[in-house]
């Protein structure tokens, strides 16, 4: 008894030093982590704590506070930069197919990818663009809040272990050509065909506290929002739907739902498994 | 600390032979099963949904694979989706994460365990399955930790008898249980919260 007693005391605790942390983070650097979920930010601090064997997580705060540089240690300990070309292929697939032949009715197409991490995602729509005749009259944008990240983004370049995979799921996803026609291999690196970014514009934008920068005919913006909670998922898809114009789309992750949030009703669905919406022309 | 009045979730992990087993214990348990059931079964990464449907169509709850954000319901049972660890938050609704595998897993029972014991100290049932490593056992300390209820497969009647074997080790097993008893227990347990409980936290 005496021991669970002293356990939930111990869990209160570190949930205020939690809250203390985020703070102390938004209130000196600017990202706001205040609403991520809680459950996946809490393992993330503990492990911290523990790797740096400090008793206790306000002792971490104080390093954020007063240690030169340990504020991108924990940046990089709260974000998930895991990606990949053509991540989910059929995804793609039905890009290509359902919504691709509708974007083709527009003269000019803007595109976002929100959190777009090292770019992989955004070069895999570039590529697919060409193919359906659509990158000439494309304009892209690829942010992400983190800087790191963005810098591998702009380069285009990746691992040559990689290429594999890439490969496989640039077939599985309908692509017409030969993925090899993409990139030249140099020593232990992929080089992506350069032109693939002329239409690319990579910059920063933090989707908790930046605002609508473009109206958009498409949002890409997959494995993200899984790392938010309620109230900032339906802050974020109001964003979005902010951002596209009617008749615009939408693509989430495999797992993330529109169904949860409060803006469901200014979407229709395109693709209940794929998770592709449209904005509604017409908003009740 | 309270004893719980009325549980509030189960979360079950397992791995290989887990399959079988879940079909097992799920198409057995009473109609108007009370809790809201949450599973992690270690799965290949490339695994499309499979199981979730195959459950589904043999059971009266809803089995689905777990989305994010999610809110937690009874009559569902949530599986988590290859490659993702599954969380429970304090809304009492899921989460996932794309971070580091623990112990070679991604889904990981740790995960989910400790995440779900936070949430529902002792209203939690916790269930170790058939499965070939130790995944779990340190979820099976923390729910025990926190009051609530924590179940093994007897490793005699298991596929494979590591996983519950490891959880038992711990010292934090409450009972140990054949396959097919744990239905019906977790039936009782639905009506009567004390049916299992010996200890007096
Ligand atoms: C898992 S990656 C997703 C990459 C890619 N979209 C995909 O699905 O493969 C998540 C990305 O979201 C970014 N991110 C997290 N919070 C963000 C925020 N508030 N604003 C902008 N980007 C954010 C992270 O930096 C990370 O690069």
């Amino acid at each position: 008894m005496e021991t669970t007693n002293n356990l939930l005391k111990e869990i209160q605790t570190q949930d205020i030093e939690i809250d203390l942390l985020l703070e102390a983070v938004f209130k000196r650097y600017g990202y706001d982590f205040r609403d991520y979920n809680r459950a996946h930010i809490k393992r993330r601090i503990t492990h911290r704590k523990q790797s740096l064997g400090l008793n206790s997580i306000s002792e971490l705060q104080h390093k954020i506070l007063h240690e030169q540089g340990f504020i991108e240690v924990l940046l990089r300990d709260l974000s998930i930069n895991v990606t990949e070309m053509y991540r989910d292929p059929s995804f793609y697939n039905v890009m290509r197919k359902e919504v691709f032949p509708l974007l083709k009715t527009y003269p000019f197409i803007k595109i976002w990818h929100a959190g777009c991490a090292t770019g992989e995602e955004v070069y895999s729509f570039a590529i697919m663009l060409k193919e359906e005749g659509l990158y000439a009259r494309s304009q892209i944008y690829a942010t992400d809040f983190n800087p790191v990240v963005l810098e591998t983004a702009r380069k285009g370049i990746y691992p040559i272990a990689k290429i594999k995979e890439f490969t496989y799921n640039y077939q599985q996803s309908g692509g017409t050509h030969s993925f090899s026609d993409y990139y030249i291999a140099k020593y232990d690196s992929a080089i992506l065909d350069q032109n693939l970014k002329q239409n690319i514009v990579f910059a920063e934008h933090n989707l908790v506290t930046d605002s609508v920068f473009a109206e958009v005919h498409l949002i890409i913006c997959r494995n993200v929002l899984i790392y938010f909670n309620k109230e900032l998922q339906n802050k974020v898809v109001g964003l979005f739907s902010e951002s596209l114009v009617k008749g615009g789309f939408l693509g989430l992750g495999s797992k993330e739902n529109l169904m949860f949030t409060e803006v469901f009703d200014h979407f229709e669905i395109v693709d209940p498994k794929e998770k592709i919406y449209k904005k509604k022309v017409q908003l009740a | 600390m309270k004893t719980c009045n009325k549980y509030k979730a189960l979360v079950i992990g397992t791995s290989a032979g887990g399959l079988k087993a879940l079909k097992t214990l799920i198409t057995a348990l009473p109609s108007g099963f009370c809790l809201p059931i949450i599973i992690v079964q270690h799965l290949n990464p490339q695994s499309d949904g499979f199981m979730a449907h195959y459950l589904n169509q043999l059971s009266h709850m809803n089995v689905k694979e777990a989305d994010s954000g999610e809110p937690i319901r009874s009559n569902h049972v949530y599986i988590a989706p290859a490659n993702y660890h599954l969380l429970v938050e304090k809304d009492e609704t899921l989460s996932l994460t794309v971070s580091e595998k623990v112990s070679y897993a991604r889904p990981s029972i740790d995960i989910l365990f400790e995440s779900a014991a936070e949430v529902y100290m002792q209203c939690l049932i916790g269930i170790i399955l058939t499965g070939a490593n130790d995944d779990g056992s340190n979820g099976i300390k923390k729910i025990h930790s926190l009051g609530g209820l924590t179940i093994a497969q007897h490793p005699e009647s298991a596929e494979v008898p590591i996983m519950p074997q490891a959880a038992i080790n711990t010292g934090k097993v409450e009972m140990i249980l054949h396959l097919e008893e744990i239905p019906k227990m977790l039936g009782e347990l639905c009506n009567n919260p004390q049916s299992g409980k010996h200890k007096s936290i």
